[in-house]
């Protein structure tokens, strides 16, 4: 099992491998030591760099923008440029250990490619996303009658790259639909700390801001 | 050797003088019993290499980078070119401090086979003949020139290179080392190449070779011992190419319609506009440095390069359980070798799990981009050598 975590307050905590982002902390516990790992959307490389030193794994990334590439690729970090939706067909089957998605699922066009995907080319899928059902986003658009903004997701409706929120439980579906195992899920409220584990799935799904899941290939 | 007509200008490259005795370069000598196997079916013996060093070999020689220089280039990488008083063509990039640093890696770079600045190539002397080989030196290949460069590490007792670096004709060698010693290569970095010569990129080839072929100078090749020079056809044949070597919004940006020292059209066909001064520079200072002959064979081994074609078509055989780190790098505005060119690589790369990285950098300066203070580039290539030093327990 898994230790609680405490959330970051230490005044270095930005010049850590990882910015001391809670949710890469979340998801580097879920990786072995050692595994070869393809982050998918690895923006400036900042948790390949936490894997690779905490971790010490073999890490590759893809990335879509070219200013996160250059950046990941100037650190050291076997970063390409490429597209989720289109790139991830050119990966052999079991390319990896584990293949993350890390708050890039709602930003592709097809979630559940994407998915299949990464459970084909890795034995292992960490997903981490934005919960669209916690309960300030179900709120806003309840009570304020527009599309919910908030501090993790601070875009307009209209130039937002995120073009496919999910809840907790929306995700759970999918993951039931492409056959994907559940092994591992963690859920992190506003202030980074982890919901209770016993916690029933429609508390998660409200209170929790954030999800992690470690997913594998049903057999 | 007595009765060979040398060109008259004494510090011409591509006379036999510079093609045999190189000025400020080290040379390595293989005689009859190290003939370099041509793919061209034939064994070329003897032959020599030249080529510089910068730096120190460590005691465990682990710390050798070669660069593999371009179509035009030479081994005077970081260092003044004898022939033309210039800086070293990539003291950007190599040198000390610089993201190949010289302080910490042991450079070696040599001119590639059939070039004409003292590796062996059509302007050498023919040991048969006691005169300049002319088109009787047989045809080289991309592979042809990493094999002599495979040769020149084993006469300097170097088992693998840390690194290969180089853009262009030069990435296309780096490619091929990649391919064909796996073992020897730890990472690599091709920048702005591909792994075959597009249509588009053999048609302005011919269209280079051609206009040498059409100088009534050239003669058939002969013209080191005809005393003549196809100085014409060569400088068109590098107008056009240096064309190619820049992009649109380069030449706008550096000449848009601006006129040469003149302040109206001459209605003539004098040079009215910059840039077609600046062109015809371009050409006339090219056929001072580099022979003709040499820039057909040259092109000639870029058309020839199609990687994939040696391992059955399927470009990522080439690169099977490769364990080198690869690097690869294209630049926006570069329309010789695009970005297209270099994810073709990726794509085979990661489809037989190879650890690359590759960046695309926004620039308008088109192919020659590699060559120029891009400091994305430079950024990129520090890290990712300072990475794979650390992996192959180099000291900082």
């Amino acid at each position: 099992m898994l230790t609680p975590l405490q959330p970051q307050t230490d005044v270095n905590a930005a010049r850590a491998p990882g910015n001391g982002r809670v949710d890469y902390l979340v998801v580097a516990q879920m990786i072995d030591p050692g595994a070869k790992v393809l982050d998918v959307g690895c923006g400036d490389g900042e948790l390949l760099r936490l894997l690779a030193e905490t971790r010490n794994v073999d890490g590759r990334g893809i990335e879509l923008s070219r200013e996160g590439v250059n950046e990941s690729v100037a650190k050291g970090l076997a970063v390409v440029q490429g597209d989720a939706d289109t790139d991830l067909g050119d990966y052999p089957d079991d390319a990896f250990d584990y293949v993350i998605l890390s708050q890039t699922l709602q930003a592709t066009r097809h979630p559940r490619q994407v998915l299949e995907h990464m459970l084909r080319i890795g034995r292992h899928a960490v997903v981490s996303f934005p919960n669209f059902g916690h309960w300030r986003i179900r709120l806003q658009i309840m009570f304020g009658g527009h599309m919910p903004r908030t501090d993790n997701l601070s875009y307009s409706w209209y130039d937002t790259p995120n073009i496919h929120f999910c809840t907790i439980k929306d995700f759970r579906q999918l993951c039931e639909q492409t056959g994907a195992k559940m092994e591992k899920a963690v859920a992190l409220n506003a202030w980074g700390s982890r919901l209770r584990l016993n916690a029933p799935w429609w508390f998660w799904n409200l209170f929790g801001e954030q999800a992690v899941f470690l997913l594998s290939r049903k057999d | 050797m007595a009765d060979v007509q040398l060109n008259p200008a004494p510090d011409a490259a591509g006379s036999p003088r510079e093609a045999d005795n190189p000025r400020d370069s080290l040379v390595a000598h293989f005689g009859p019993d190290k003939p370099l196997k041509l793919d061209a079916g034939v064994e070329l013996a003897p032959f020599q290499i030249a080529y510089k060093t910068y730096g120190t070999l460590n005691a465990q020689r682990s710390n050798a980078v070669m660069i593999c220089h371009a179509l035009t280039g030479d081994h005077h990488v970081a260092s003044t070119n004898p022939v033309t008083g210039k800086p070293g063509w990539w003291e950007i990039m190599v040198g000390p401090g610089r993201p190949i640093d010289t302080e910490r890696y042991f450079v070696i770079c040599s001119n590639v086979m059939g070039g004409c600045l003292g590796t062996s190539g059509p302007a050498s002397i023919n040991p048969a003949t006691g005169k300049p080989y002319g088109l009787d030196f047989p045809v080289i290949t991309i592979r042809d020139m990493v094999r002599a460069q495979a040769m020149l590490l084993d006469r300097l007792g170097i088992e693998t290179l840390f690194a290969v670096a180089g853009g262009s004709m030069g990435g296309m060698q780096v490619l091929q080392w990649a391919a064909s010693y796996p073992e020897r290569v730890f990472a690599a970095l091709p920048l702005a190449c591909a792994t075959r010569h597009s249509a588009q990129n053999i048609a302005f080839h011919e269209v280079g070779r051609q206009a040498v072929m059409a100088d009534p100078e050239w003669k058939q090749g002969r013209y080191l011992l005809e005393d003549t020079n196809p100085r014409r056809g060569l400088a068109v044949a590098r107008m056009g190419a240096h064309i190619t070597y820049l992009s649109d919004a380069a030449l706008h940006r550096k000449f848009g319609r601006r006129l040469q020292d003149r302040s109206n059209p001459t209605f003539s066909f004098d040079a009215d506009f910059e840039v077609e001064s600046y062109l015809r520079h371009q050409g006339s200072s090219f056929v001072e440095r580099f022979d003709a002959n040499s820039y057909l064979y040259l092109t000639r081994a870029m058309d020839y390069f199609d990687l994939a074609a040696d391992y059955g078509g399927v470009l990522a055989k080439a690169f099977k359980e490769s364990q080198t780190r690869f690097c690869i790098v294209s630049f926006t505005s570069d329309w010789l070798f695009p970005t297209s060119d270099s994810r073709a690589i990726v794509h085979a790369l990661n489809a037989g799990g190879a650890r690359v990285s590759f960046a695309e950098i926004a620039t308008d300066k088109g192919h020659d981009a590699f060559l120029l203070d891009e400091p994305e580039l430079l950024a990129i290539t520090r890290g990712f050598l300072d990475s794979a030093a650390k992996a192959r327990g180099l000291k900082g």
